[in-house]
């Protein structure tokens, strides 16, 4: 659609009904937003279930609820007619990573919307400040410290405390107390992903040389991304995490809002664009830094997801970043049932398969809507 | 008094911009800020709306330093429209105009239909009604003005700040904005750069060059062909405009050695 905003022509602006009736056709269009949610909700209930039963063993669907009912509450899933093996296959092996699964998509899609709002930039993501490369630095420093006997909680530890460390370092560069510029927090982003990158490639070639090759391959995980090995004990926090941060950034919807309308509006709003930076920044910075300690960094979610969104619901992060939660948890989900599911037994890193499908998603998006915006359709 | 800004000195990367200036806007009153390119008047505005932190003095709203008062709250005092390229959103007018209310709302305040009854006056007021359901950026650059003041009015505020409101706007819609801010009754302050538009619809007028404030009074007295020779460095015939009544300056370029006396910064 083109329009025309300037210059006026007297006694036509005043009465442009076709442009005025084109836009509320495009309003109209759009789907009620309790109707969205609604449809989404149920649509990531059917793909917990739906993703439970794809596997080398398959289950009937309402087998899957008996057997969660009958964890939950015994005898609340009805008479036990499965197998040990079964009940242990849902449980102990596919819920949990279904669940991750949920809780990191979620996570990332809620963090790419509000991090693209606040640095009005549609191409943020929530690596784009260098914390996957501060993750994969953590973890691989732990690995070529030597100690193999680190479980995996110890390699999620030491991924989030890079992930900390590099979102420390991009606060000092960007200057914290200067309000943190977008412009400044992309640039120091940059600068600490690049770093830690050469820190990682460094220590992986000094391991290589002293002929500990392993370490790439875990690097590697970390790099791509992936739900393997996905335990009860790892879902609790990033799920909590996902819930609690989605809440806190949904509460500020309404400075995103002002400061997608403009920086210097939003200050005159009433946004403390410094303190309100700040605080988003480490919120969403928290938010990666746990998700990508226990899932390592899975690409594209974060920046395809909120674009689609926006697309349905439009600019409002009222409605963006609920949504955003609901569709990121479904489309992980899915991504990891083709990533494991492909060239079964084996598993491709998750990574692989979100970036294939979201790249021909993003030129579909670019085709037509002829625009990318931060801020929605055009 | 609505606004008094005292001794206000600011400065952007070591430059001095604005150098100890004296404003007051009284209530009701409207006060224009004119002055060439780069003579400080954005950046004095920027200071009284809460962007810009001046290096020294205060910009007082009745009384409250707005640089002591929380962005919120500074919010419920000042209401500004920015000359800020509009973001590409897509919201529609309501949307647009009910964001006046945000220095009103929190976490633990949500919106109520008293704030939406303020927002339906302030569109009732600027006569935008008729556009409540149109997507903001389908807006005329007149009919988005108009809207932006609707917005300010939601924001309740005791002083209005205006940067150049009538910029890229054509010559019916820049005399419909500003005869608009003169009906809304609020204290206004805004920086213009048409001297004849300051002219009809300022009670006031401050003359800023190099930062510095040097004429200030009814527009008739501070227009003279002599401040604007040495502030603007082109020579002006004054008239009384047949219609209004207000001074009215007609321009003509003067002669380059003049040029070089004229206050540069």
């Amino acid at each position: 659609m083109t329009v025309t905003t300037s210059p006026n022509v007297p006694g036509l602006t005043d009465k442009a009904e076709p442009r005025g009736l084109s836009v509320r056709a495009r309003l109209r269009r759009r789907p009620p937003f309790w109707l969205v949610l609604v449809l989404l909700a149920v649509g990531l209930v059917v793909t917990l279930t739906t993703a439970v039963t794809i596997g080398p063993v398959e289950l009937p669907f309402l087998q899957v609820w008996q057997i969660v009912a009958d964890r939950i509450h015994p005898g609340l899933g009805g008479e036990v007619t499965w197998t040990p093996v079964r009940e242990q296959i849902v449980w102990d092996i596919r819920m949990p990573r279904v669940l991750l699964g949920a809780a990191v998509g979620a996570g990332l899609a809620t963090v790419g919307a509000t991090l693209q709002a606040l640095v009005r930039n549609p191409l943020a993501d929530p690596y784009v400040f260098g914390i996957t490369s501060g993750a994969s630095t953590g973890a691989t420093a732990l690995l070529a410290l030597g100690i193999a006997a680190f479980g995996s909680t110890a390699l999620s530890a030491a991924a989030f405390g890079g992930a900390v460390v590099a979102f420390v370092l991009v606060l000092v560069l960007a200057g914290a107390a200067g309000g943190l510029a977008p412009a400044r927090l992309i640039l120091a982003g940059l600068t600490v992903a690049y770093t830690m990158s050469a820190l990682t490639s460094l220590m992986i070639f000094l391991a290589a040389t002293a002929g500990q090759s392993s370490i790439a391959e875990t690097v590697l995980f970390w790099l791509l991304g992936g739900l393997g090995g996905a335990r009860w004990s790892h879902v609790l926090i990033p799920g909590l995490v996902t819930v609690l941060g989605t809440l806190l950034v949904t509460l500020r919807a309404r400075s995103l809002n002002a400061l997608l309308v403009g920086e210097e509006t939003a200050a005159t709003l009433g946004v403390n664009l410094g303190r309100f930076r700040l605080q988003m920044f480490t919120l969403t910075a928290l938010m990666t830094g746990v998700m990508v300690a226990v899932s390592g960094g899975i690409g594209f979610v974060g920046l395809m997801v909120p674009h689609a969104v926006r697309l349905i619901v439009g600019s409002d992060n009222r409605r963006v970043l609920p949504v955003s939660m609901l569709l990121g948890a479904i489309f992980l989900v899915w991504a990891d049932v083709v990533a494991r599911t492909v060239v079964a037994p084996q598993e491709l890193p998750i990574g692989i398969i979100t970036a294939l499908v979201g790249a021909p998603f993003f030129v579909a998006i670019m085709r037509s809507k002829r625009r990318l915006n931060v801020v929605g359709e055009r | 008094m609505r606004l008094r800004a005292n001794e206000l000195s600011m400065v952007i990367d070591r430059q001095p911009i604005v150098s100890g200036v004296d404003i007051t806007v009284g209530p009701g009153e409207v006060v224009g800020l004119v002055g060439p390119n780069g003579s400080g008047k954005s950046t004095l505005l920027r200071g009284v709306y809460r962007v810009l932190r001046p290096d020294a003095g205060r910009a007082e709203i009745d009384g409250y330093d707005v640089w002591a008062l929380s962005a919120k709250a500074a919010a419920r005092r000042v209401a500004a429209l920015v000359q800020e390229p509009a973001g590409d959103v897509d919201f529609d007018v309501r949307e647009i105009v009910r964001m006046g209310r945000s220095p009103y709302l929190s976490a633990l305040r949500p919106a109520t239909a008293a704030d939406e009854q303020l927002v339906t006056d302030a569109l009732e007021r600027v006569g935008a009604m008729p556009l409540a359901g149109r997507g903001f950026r389908t807006l005329s650059g007149g009919e988005k003005q108009r809207v932006l003041l609707a917005r300010a009015l939601a924001q309740q505020p005791d002083l209005l700040v205006l940067d150049e409101p009538t910029n890229h706007l054509d010559v019916r819609h820049q005399l419909e904005t500003l005869d608009l801010m003169r009906r809304l009754g609020i204290a206004t302050l805004t920086a213009l750069h048409d001297l004849n538009l300051a002219a009809a619809y300022c009670d006031r007028l401050y003359v800023l060059a190099a930062g510095r404030v040097v004429a200030s009074g009814p527009p008739d007295e501070v227009l003279s062909p002599e401040l604007v020779g040495t502030v603007f460095g082109v020579g002006a015939v004054p008239s009384v405009h047949p219609v209004t009544g207000r001074t009215h300056l007609a321009f003509y370029p003067l002669p380059a050695a003049a040029e070089t006396a004229t206050v540069r910064r």
